[in-house]
């Protein structure tokens, strides 16, 4: 337990020293809450929709939290470049604490940024339906960044190269958010993106964190929960055991 | 302390290494020579559990990485032919990390860092991100990195690389040192021949996966008829330049982008 959390202190450690890195994976999110959320806006609430930044919030608390729990999972890659992740092999632990260690630290990572990105939602007006379900929109931001930690590991397990990482961030990050529901509603869909939005994770985290924090469900929270979880159980065990296969 | 019998590593068609066998004695500073692409890093990942021979046997400290690697790994330090520091920590903190992956008590573990952050000179600097290193002092920093456990056997992969005279003096010193205070064992590689005359006891030369000579420096100069063992050496292997881009560690990583990193 002890590999677990001297991993996991060392990715905080590494994230808090990176002060570039903070403020660069800002920037997206408050772009996408500026220019959407005050660009749209009047057409969103024309269409009877309400306040959009109320809307979309939720969704760019999601969006931050899966660029940041998948970007740091795929740490992994640079630390098989750059040699620490040998360090970790040869030593006496079992490899799934190693791999544990590392993706909860991504996620606790993952985790920063969201509330970072929260409080920033918070200045430029969004506010919450019921202060009382936080604890619960807290525990909805920690499943998605599990579950995409572990995602990210899984992919930093068989990454071999910096071209692979651009294919993973073109073919599976963005349909992964564009698909989610967090820049508009999944209500009347057409059949085939409909399909594509429940098959995608992130979908549930952000109906989820939509319910809790506004009050807007699609899929229920029950769905939403046992959806989030079964898929941070599936991919932890995915990646563990690519983890077990990496070859140094 | 370490034994191969017809060790064999194959990657697809490619034999990385090809039915060796060699002896390592407890205390002993083995030396493990060979041009680029011979062999010498395929054998000791076999021999540090990263990699599993694909036949033969191994023994390290009486136990098969292959079926003990948690047991193996508590017994050997390892300095990587590559950096394998973490540069965002500090060099404190590496070590720190190091001792707990290693189960080293607390209180052990403290005095252990003094100690060996003082005894390679990086005491001073232990608050200091490890980025901010030269050369040299991350060199120093592995090896005491990789004694903080207190092992029994040291590997030691090309240690030497890229550092001046004066460290690379230094660091043997070091690591003679610890073999005669100690009693590590150490099993190193270098393409400095001078630095394998000067500290290893026996040494086995490999080429293209096979041993082509074992013994001491003295016995190697001899049975080739060469004053140096630089000399010896080329007897040995030839002096034809060797393809780097064919090397073990690169057919490794082609054969694990084909197959998915099967072991």
């Amino acid at each position: 337990m002890n590999a677990i959390y001297v991993l996991w202190l060392r990715e905080l450690k590494r994230y808090i020293r990176s002060r570039a890195q903070i403020v660069a994976s800002l920037g997206q999110p408050i772009l996408y809450l500026v220019a959407l959320g005050f660009g749209l806006g009047p057409v969103f609430q024309k269409a009877g929709q309400g306040s959009y930044v109320q809307f979309v919030a939720p969704g760019i608390i999601a969006m931050t939290i899966l660029f940041s729990s998948i970007f740091s999972g795929m740490g992994l890659f640079w630390d098989r470049q750059f040699g620490f992740l040998k360090e970790t092999l040869v030593a006496p632990v079992p490899r799934i604490h190693v791999m544990l260690g590392r993706t909860l630290g991504a996620a606790s990572v993952a985790m920063c940024q969201g509330l970072l990105v929260a409080i920033v939602c918070f200045i430029a007006g969004f506010r919450v339906a019921d202060p009382r379900a936080l604890p619960l929109a807290f525990l909805f931001m920690a499943l998605i960044a599990c579950l995409f930690s572990a995602l990210g590991t899984a992919i930093g397990s068989v990454l071999q190269n910096i071209q692979g990482a651009q294919m993973i961030m073109n073919f599976l990050v963005m349909p992964i958010f564009f698909l989610s529901g967090a820049l508009y509603p999944l209500n009347n869909l057409p059949g085939v993106l409909s399909v594509a939005t429940r098959l995608d994770p992130l979908a549930y985290g952000v109906d989820g964190l939509r319910t809790t924090l506004i009050g807007v469900s699609h899929f229920g929270l029950a769905a939403d929960g046992s959806v989030l979880i079964v898929g941070t159980l599936t991919l932890l065990w995915v990646g563990s055991y690519l983890f077990s296969r990496i070859q140094v | 302390m370490i034994q191969a019998k017809h060790l064999t590593k194959q990657f697809g068609q490619f034999k990385a290494v090809d039915d060796i066998s060699f002896t390592v004695q407890a205390g002993e500073i083995f030396a493990f020579l060979g041009p680029n692409g011979a062999g010498k890093t395929t054998t000791i990942k076999m021999l540090t559990t990263l990699l599993r021979p694909t036949s033969g046997t191994l023994e390290v400290d009486g136990l098969d990485p292959a079926t003990s690697p948690n047991e193996v790994r508590k017994r050997f330090g390892i300095v990587f032919q590559d950096p394998s520091l973490d540069a965002d920590l500090t060099a404190y903190e590496n070590m720190e990390i190091h001792g707990v992956l290693y189960h080293v008590p607390r209180k052990v573990r403290l005095e252990r860092i003094e100690q060996l952050l003082g005894l390679f000179e990086l005491w001073e600097r232990r608050n200091e991100q490890v980025k901010l290193f030269s050369g040299g002092m991350k060199r120093r920093l592995e090896i005491a990195r990789g004694l903080l456990h207190t092992p029994k056997i040291l590997f030691l992969d090309e240690p030497t690389l890229g550092l001046d005279p004066q460290t690379r003096n230094q660091l043997w010193t070091h690591v003679k040192h610890l073999n005669q205070t100690e009693g590590v064992t150490v099993f190193l590689t270098t393409h400095y021949m001078d630095e394998a005359d000067r500290v290893a006891q026996r040494i086995a030369v490999i080429d293209h996966g096979k041993i082509v000579a074992e013994g001491s420096p003295q016995e190697l100069k001899e049975q080739t008829g060469r004053a140096s063992l630089e000399e010896a050496f080329l007897a040995l292997t030839g002096s034809t330049i060797r393809d780097e881009a064919a090397t073990s560690a690169d057919q490794m990583k082609q054969f694990g982008k084909l197959w998915g990193n099967r072991r």
